[in-house]
């Protein structure tokens, strides 16, 4: 059905849009900017900040142009004198129960709150100070996630979010009037509640009352300490979105950049999660194969199918609050950054003549999951913690900052070997489909001996943005060895968001489904989109994080995870082949059902 | 012309020879733009507080095409100093039933649900009683319609009606963005009408006496009668049933205990009239319209501690969501609090005032939007008590 054009006036300008329109939409299109605090492109409209009020001529009430739709012959005033008292008034009564110290603040210079009031040049406000004390008691009990309800605003970006987006609903809204406040169910801290850490909340909080823990300074101090000996990894995300921080448009490519820059901070090597992607999908390819073998030939009735993939450590810890009952359909596989942690304090360690307990094992992640993952007492395996600290984009844009560093001068630089080298197949774990696809090239490859019969080896049916994807690869005329496989339908699946992995997870638990492969990814756009990326997200930025990764990808050398001639080398000195005992024991983990709520 | 002020027995009139299921009987037979045609003409207006004309409501959720619409019962009556909606449920329910049946009639709804305020479960068991055999007779007729019960949870906010659908679906009672309305996407999102527990009564009784007796009651603006709660320093308190548009004296005079200094009309969220105003004040839509909370202080009461109570009230009942209620009132609170204590000067009540303009145009909606009416009036009328 075509929609009707709706005509009005916005500061006396003639406009005509489709019916359905919001009035701040319509001032968009004008180039009127008009401040928001509770709205955000990915979420439903709240309407409860009220800072995009407007005046609508006849009308006795403001309205908020988020949440009114226009109308034919309406004429809207987007600055009038009834509008700005109206907004200052707002923005003053936000700051009065807000604790605005600011320059303690670890958003200072990205908040909402902060620009507005610099906007209207709030200076000393006339209203009183309403922050309660027990409010700037922090919940500090997440090893990712910081609460300071004293930095509240109400706007419920993060409530929408978790229950929205991710399907979680850790975060909800309690109490009435002045004591109405975003909390856990029963008052809990976070860490004791079903949050699974993803962060998606922080990349929509207008203020400082939801950030990561940082590990900044712990960084710091391990770099200049002379008996440690730091290596940093960096996941395949975070090259296509740190330049967001450091003044660059979304979509630009910077992984040389990143690399020099990590140098020139001091790490002793700058090493590559996108590494131990392709280690991943070696054994997360091999384990699926196996396990087809043992459901189809040897009618092993114990074998789950399903496989699950396990890099997200968000979908991970969902899974263990909200599908415990298939965390055998999990890939025993840990995620790349702790296979990186535990080969580097290993093998790595060896090759480099480094003790293990004189290393220290920096993430760079587009997550802030990963900062509790690898905190897990499942994650030790090297004998010491895997990976001691993970830092988000947004952290390291910080330290690059601090450091003095011009990112945009830098020359391009390549990361250190070993366990530097990397493929195109890695890379694209970065965005939903990712591993899926990445996997299926060399799966399908181990399996007929040639390559996935696909253009340039892009799967494109695995690649987008839709919640849920499906796909079906024939397989045919397989080696000998694989004769079991020969004309299956493999079937796969693609969920990426909490929300969309439960509904496709509630289809999987019907048996509804014939799926053979399951990929998850907890963020919305896979971990380009992931909660330690740069702020703001919006479903456009998503995609050119998206476009660049897969921009990436084709710029590789080598494309495929079992070309990588690292994987190769280590596979013959140390591991022997996927699934060893050496990989179980180093690679492979199980994980453990949580409570409901 | 000039009203004075006039008892009048309407709602809780018991008729022998016409009961409201024969209201109901007769009214069925007739065609359901008629009764909307007599409801419009009648002048009827929500008897809640908001006054919408009742018969467009119910004709704009007639007009609109769905499969299913409801018809609801706003009985959370929750503003301080109301209480007829309690005595209408308890003394002559089946005229509520009547009207929700007439109204489902007219729109083709086939549910409607009373929201009652958890506070009023007590009338329960036997309203249950009385609804069962309703709903039985309505089954017994062919009537395609069942009433049902649902309980709030004592949060004054869900007596707006889009938080009171929030409410009933489970939700936290947070109001909703208008537009839209209820008449297009109400409960469930479906086209409802809501109205108050009398307003439903005064359609049943409209249809039973004819438009044209109930016009003759009241105004031009404020046509018929209405049920006031009176209460406060009265040796009189309690439920009277008075024509519209009468001054404010002529209810002083009947119902003070002779030394008012100060009425408030229309509840907590509605307005102080001083003494020196009760002549010039008419009740009713072109003065100063009421739910039916009619509270009168006399000289011995403090203006500010009234003040104070209806600050602290809103304050907590504030649903919170919206930033100009849910600070505006702390704001205004304290700030009456900080002058009293010399904290701030008196002319900081002018910064509140202007506050309080802001809330009424900015707020989301009826709560945070009439805070200033009792603010204003009270702080413009007695500024010295507050001061002071």
């Amino acid at each position: 059905m075509s929609k009707y054009q709706v005509n009005l006036k916005i500061n006396n300008m003639p406009i005509a849009v489709e019916e359905g329109t919001t009035i701040l939409e319509a001032a968009r299109k004008l180039n009127f900017r008009i401040p928001t605090l509770c709205h955000h492109p990915d979420l439903s409209v709240a309407g409860n900040c009220r800072v995009c009020v407007v005046e609508v001529k006849g009308a006795k009430l403001l309205a908020a142009s988020c949440a009114t739709p226009v109308s034919e012959g309406m004429e809207v005033l987007t600055n009038s004198e009834k509008v700005r008292i109206a907004r200052k008034h707002i923005v003053e009564l936000l700051l009065s129960e807000h604790n605005a110290d600011c320059t303690k603040c670890f958003k200072n210079g990205h908040c909402e709150l902060q620009d507005i009031s610099s906007e209207y040049r709030i200076g000393e406000h006339v209203f009183l100070d309403l922050v309660k004390p027990e409010s700037k008691i922090q919940d500090i009990s997440s090893p990712a996630i910081i609460k300071d309800d004293s930095k509240c605003i109400r706007c419920q970006r993060c409530v929408r979010t978790c229950e929205e987006i991710q399907g979680v609903g850790a975060l909800g809204v309690i109490n009435k009037g002045d004591q109405q406040r975003i909390s856990t169910f029963l008052n809990k801290p976070l860490n004791e509640v079903v949050c699974t850490n993803c962060g998606q909340c922080i990349n929509r909080c207008p203020t400082g009352a939801l950030t990561e823990r940082n590990y900044i300074e712990e960084v710091w101090n391990a770099i200049y300490d002379p008996t440690k000996f730091v290596v940093v990894q960096t996941a395949p995300a975070t090259r296509i979105a740190l330049g967001e921080d450091l003044n660059i448009e979304p979509g630009a490519r910077v992984t040389g950049k990143m690399v020099a820059a990590l140098k020139k901070l001091g790490f002793n090597k700058v090493l590559d999660t996108d590494f131990a992607a392709d280690l991943t999908i070696m054994e997360e390819g091999t384990e699926l194969l196996t396990r087809l073998k043992k459901a189809l030939v040897d009618k092993d009735e114990t074998v789950k199918l399903p496989m699950m993939t396990s890099c997200s450590p968000g979908w991970i810890k969902f899974q263990e609050h909200m599908f415990s009952d298939m965390l055998e359909n999990l890939s025993t596989c840990k995620s790349p950054q702790q296979m990186f942690g535990a080969v580097a304090k290993t093998y790595y360690a060896d090759k480099i003549n480094i003790k293990a307990q004189d290393m220290i094992v920096v993430s760079i992640m587009p997550c802030t999951a990963k900062k509790f993952e690898c905190e897990r007492p499942e994650m030790r395996d090297s004998g010491y913690q895997d990976v001691d600290y993970v830092l988000t984009t947004r952290e390291l844009a910080m330290m690059i900052k601090q450091a003095g560093i011009d990112f945009n001068k830098l020359e391009e630089e390549h990361y250190d070997s070993i366990l530097g080298e990397s493929t195109g197949a890695a890379v694209i774990f970065g965005a939903t489909g990712g591993v899926m696809e990445a996997a299926l090239r060399t799966a399908y490859e181990i399996v007929t001996g040639r390559e996935v019969p696909f253009t340039n080896l892009n799967i494109q049916p695995v690649r987008g943005m839709e919640g849920v994807k499906e796909a079906t690869i024939k397989i045919k005329n397989v080696k000998p060895e694989w004769a079991f496989l020969e004309g299956v339908d493999l079937n796969v699946a693609i969920a990426h968001g909490l929300g969309n992995a439960r509904f496709l997870m509630d289809k999987v638990n019907r048996g509804e489904t014939n799926y053979h492969f399951i990929e998850i990814m907890g963020c919305p756009g896979g971990c380009l989109g992931g909660g330690g990326q740069p702020i703001p997200t919006s479903p456009e930025i998503r995609q050119k994080r998206a476009d660049a990764i897969y921009s990436e990808d084709e710029h590789m050398e080598i494309r495929k995870s079992h070309e990588n001639p690292e994987i190769t080398e280590i596979y013959k000195q140390f591991l022997g082949q996927p699934l060893s005992h050496k990989s179980h024991e180093l690679l492979h983990t199980h994980y453990k059902p949580r409570n409901r709520y | 012309m000039e009203k004075t002020l006039k008892k009048v027995d309407i709602i809780f009139e018991i008729n022998k020879s016409c009961s409201p299921i024969a209201v109901l009987d007769r009214t069925l037979q007739r065609p359901a733009d008629e009764i909307v045609l007599d409801l419009i003409d009648s002048g009827l207006k929500g008897r809640g507080g908001a006054g919408f004309p009742t018969g467009l409501k119910w004709k704009f959720t007639r007009n609109e095409t769905s499969d299913v619409k409801y018809v609801i019962c706003n009985a959370d009556e929750g503003e301080p100093g109301t209480f007829k909606d309690r005595e209408i449920l308890d003394r002559v329910p089946e005229k509520i039933f009547v009207g929700m049946t007439i109204c489902a009639y007219v729109i083709g709804a086939r549910e409607g649900y009373i929201y009652m305020r958890g506070e009023y479960n007590f009338l329960l068991k036997s309203l249950q009683k009385k609804l069962d055999d309703f709903n039985a007779m309505l089954t017994k007729k062919e009537i395609d319609f069942q009433i049902y019960f649902n309980s709030g949870s004592g949060a004054y906010v869900c007596g707006e009606e889009s938080a009171l659908f929030e409410s009933m679906e489970g939700k936290r009672g947070e109001p909703r963005n208008k537009p839209p309305y209820p008449t297009v996407a109400g409960y469930n999102n479906k086209p409802t009408v809501i109205n108050n527990v009398e307003t439903l009564v005064y359609t049943t009784m409209i249809c039973h006496m004819g438009p044209a007796r109930f016009k003759a009651l009241g105004t031009t603006d404020s046509r018929g009668s209405k049920v006031f709660s009176v209460s406060g320093d009265t040796p009189i308190p309690g439920i009277y049933e008075l024509e519209l548009g009468m001054p404010l004296q002529d209810f002083v005079d009947e119902f003070g205990d002779g030394d008012a200094k100060a009425i408030q009309v229309g509840g907590a969220s509605g307005h102080c009239v001083p003494r020196k105003k009760f002549n010039d004040t008419i009740i009713g839509f072109e003065g100063i319209p009421t739910g039916g909370s009619m509270m009168i202080f006399n000289s011995s009461r403090s203006m500010y501690n009234v003040l104070h109570d209806y600050l602290e009230f809103f304050t907590e009942e504030s649903c919170g969501q919206c930033t100009p209620c849910r600070v505006g009132c702390q704001q205004l609170l304290k700030g009456i609090e900080a002058v009293k204590k010399g904290d701030k000067p008196p002319t900081y009540l002018d910064d509140l005032k202007k506050l309080t303009g802001t809330m009424k145009i900015a707020a989301k909606c009826g709560l945070g939007q009439s805070v200033g009416n009792p603010f204003n009036s009270i702080v413009d009328n007695f500024r010295e008590e507050i001061i002071y």
